[in-house]
């Protein structure tokens, strides 16, 4: 590992310093900011999430090596961590980091592309079906019982078994497509109530048409919950792809995810351990990261505490 | 003599309750005119359908539940209302016919800036740009009296008052300077001192506006000091009506009586007036299940047969102008029953 690599490293370590420090600077000065930073995870899992944005954004600057390149297939085979190799080789004698922090961005990426797909279906699914009641309410939500009583796991695996190899924005657009089934419902409980709001006759009285109504008058108060949910969703999307990768159907091999990494040390585990594990940790921290975020937004934006 | 701005004729508003629990006739029947430029106050307890009448003039009721019987009539300028397709009963909404409602910390919108709720109507209504429906926002908030219009501008609902937001409830109505305003028991939820400087404000405004106001209140008090006339429902009807002088020096239904007896005087000390509606024995029905004959007579002191028979219609008292002093009671065909039998 070169020293371009180190100083890159050491740079978004501090850009993710720095960005923490920001957010909590910007944070003090409201009461939800200052909530958000209560809980004691908070600050830690937003260095992990900005470092590994940051390492995923500059990967060409962080990676000392190319992802797949393969520069001694039998020397250099399952070497363990060293200066030259810090998370060491696997099996092709690929450099684990590199390929640790390019799969940050395919693991990343799909996991909050899919879960923008899924949020931004869930919300509209819930907010029609939460504010138009009548007949659109019932089988939009039969829709949804089905999808949900559909393990998922199945579900993509007939989906990708149909295509030989599916190109990684179908596995957003499949992993999307499938997952908006609880935020639509959770979306159509919170509009439920406050279609009865007061606010809501309110806006209908002042003359604002439907559509005005739920996009303006009711959505942003779902916001919250939105958010909240979008952060939790993120692991749960990436631990699908994770594990869909692992099952060798989900990112391609040569492109590296931190579930097809794991897949490829799996048969190695005895003897090169790093292999499976450095991903398998990064999946687990960063999850963990956004757990930690998803429960202090919650804290943070939850309305019953605004006056506090 | 002028046209009415606004003419009810018979209108009736049911609902339709689950579990067979019948129908709650909460608008039974009820007729009233709204004169330009005029205070036209209702009056009634809590659970007297004054809510749903409001509600039912601008079309705002649940449906369902609720329904609208056809037969009933709602002219606004000589336009029916229940007829209107919807694009032309929203041009009429916030901007000819506003309302204000009785909660105004919940009719905000928590996740919106008090300018935005204000400007609300202007940019749905005129298509106002941004920067100018700012700027109304503000000059709104100067008209109602609010310190530091600039400021406020800018604050969310949960940093006001009670009164601070019956204020920008007001703001909000009046953005478009509507010929009628709806107020829906405006002071109910404040304390007696706002109570009092809000219907001042409204009443300033409406002579600075030339707007009329249907003005709805459990309070007798309140209309004797803002109404030029007054309407009293019970039990989703019109008991009584006439011009608020004349209602005061003579009221001629035991219910109107009663209230009135409940009116607590300049010397009424606060804990007396907490239990003021407790005057008039027991409480009004549901509306599901209105009593036969009048449907008052289960606590009138002056009931006799007639009256738990046959529902008396609405009377002409023979004061004034035909038509200005109506009555629903039969103790006009027999005032001598008036004196309680002891
Ligand atoms: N959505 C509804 N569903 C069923 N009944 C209703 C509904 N809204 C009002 N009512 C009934 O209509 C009657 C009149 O209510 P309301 O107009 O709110 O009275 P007020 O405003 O005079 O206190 C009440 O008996 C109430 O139970
Ligand atoms: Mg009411």
């Amino acid at each position: 590992m070169n020293v371009r690599a180190w100083l890159a490293l050491l740079g978004a370590v501090a850009v993710a310093l720095a960005a923490v420090g920001e957010a909590r600077r910007l944070a003090a000065r409201g009461s939800r900011g200052r909530r958000f930073f209560r809980h004691g995870t908070a600050s830690g899992g937003l260095f992990v999430l900005a470092f590994f944005t940051t390492v995923a954004a500059a990967a060409p600057l962080v990676a000392p090596y190319p992802p797949s390149s393969m520069p001694e297939i039998v020397a250099l085979q399952n070497a363990p961590p060293s200066l030259a190799h810090p998370l060491g080789t696997d099996v092709y004698s690929r450099d684990v980091w590199s390929r640790l922090v390019y799969g940050a961005r395919v693991s990343l990426g799909i996991g909050a592309l899919a879960m923008l797909v899924a949020v931004t279906l869930g919300a509209a699914a819930g907010a029609v079906a939460g504010y138009a009641r009548r007949w659109v309410d019932p089988v939009l939500m039969r829709l949804v019982d089905v999808g949900l009583s559909m393990p998922r796991i199945f579900v993509l695996l007939m989906v990708v078994a149909l295509w030989e190899r599916l190109p990684v924005s179908a596995l957003v657009l499949v992993i999307g497509l499938t997952g908006w089934f609880g935020t639509s419902r959770l979306v159509r409980a919170e509009v439920l109530s406050l279609r009865e709001r007061e606010f809501v006759a309110a806006a209908r009285a002042l003359g604002a048409r439907p559509a005005r109504i739920i996009l303006r008058h009711v959505l942003p108060n779902v916001a919250a919950p939105l958010i909240v949910s979008a952060a939790l969703g993120i692991g749960s999307v990436m631990l699908l792809e994770a594990s869909l990768s692992f099952l060798g159907i989900g990112v391609p091999s040569p492109v590296p995810s931190w579930g097809n990494m794991i897949a490829d040390g799996k048969d190695h585990l005895a003897t090169a351990p790093w292999t499976s594990l450095f991903p398998g940790l990064a999946i687990a921290i960063v999850v963990m990261a956004l757990n930690a975020v998803g429960d202090a937004l919650r804290d943070a934006l939850d309305p019953g505490q605004e006056t506090a | 003599m002028t046209e009415p701005l606004l003419r009810v004729r018979d209108l009736k508003t049911y609902f339709v309750t689950e579990r067979g629990g019948g129908t709650a006739r909460a608008v039974d029947g009820v007729s009233f005119d709204v004169y330009p430029g005029e205070t036209l106050g209702i009056v009634g307890e809590s659970g007297c359908g004054k809510t749903v009448t409001s509600l039912s003039i601008l079309r705002l009721i649940p449906e369902p539940p609720g329904h609208i019987l056809s037969g009933s009539l709602i002219e606004f300028e000589g336009r029916n209302l229940l007829t209107l397709r919807p694009p032309e009963l929203r041009a009429i909404r916030g901007n000819e016919v506003a309302m204000i409602f009785q909660e105004p910390m919940t009719s905000l919108n928590p996740v919106f800036t008090v300018g935005d709720q204000i400007a609300e109507a202007a940019i749905v209504h005129q298509r106002l740009p941004r920067k100018q429906a700012r700027a109304r926002a503000i000059e709104m908030l100067r008209l109602v009296g609010i310190p530091d219009p600039e400021e406020r501008v800018d604050h969310y609902p949960h940093q006001l008052s009670g009164g601070m937001s019956q204020r920008v409830m007001i703001a909000m109505a009046l953005v478009c300077h509507p010929k009628l305003l709806i107020a829906d028991e405006p002071t109910t939820a404040l304390d007696v001192t706002i109570q009092a400087q809000i219907l001042e404000l409204l009443d300033r405004l409406q002579a600075e506006l030339g707007m009329a106001v249907l003005l709805i209140t459990h309070d007798l008090g309140i209309v004797a000091g803002t109404s030029d006339r007054v309407v009293v429902m019970y039990a989703g009807q019109v008991v009584e009506t006439a011009a608020t002088p004349e209602l005061f020096a003579h009221p001629l239904h035991p219910y109107t009586e009663g209230l009135m007896a409940a009116v607590p005087r300049i010397d009424t000390r606060v804990s007396q007036v907490r239990g003021r509606l407790h005057t008039i024995p027991g409480q009004v029905p549901a509306a599901s299940g209105w009593p036969a004959g009048c449907r008052f007579h289960p606590r009138c002191p002056y009931a006799w047969d007639r009256c738990t028979a046959e529902e008396p219609p609405l009377l002409d008292a023979g004061r004034g102008e035909p038509g200005s002093h109506a009555v629903r009671c039969w103790l006009l065909t027999e005032p001598r029953r008036r004196t309680p039998q002891a």
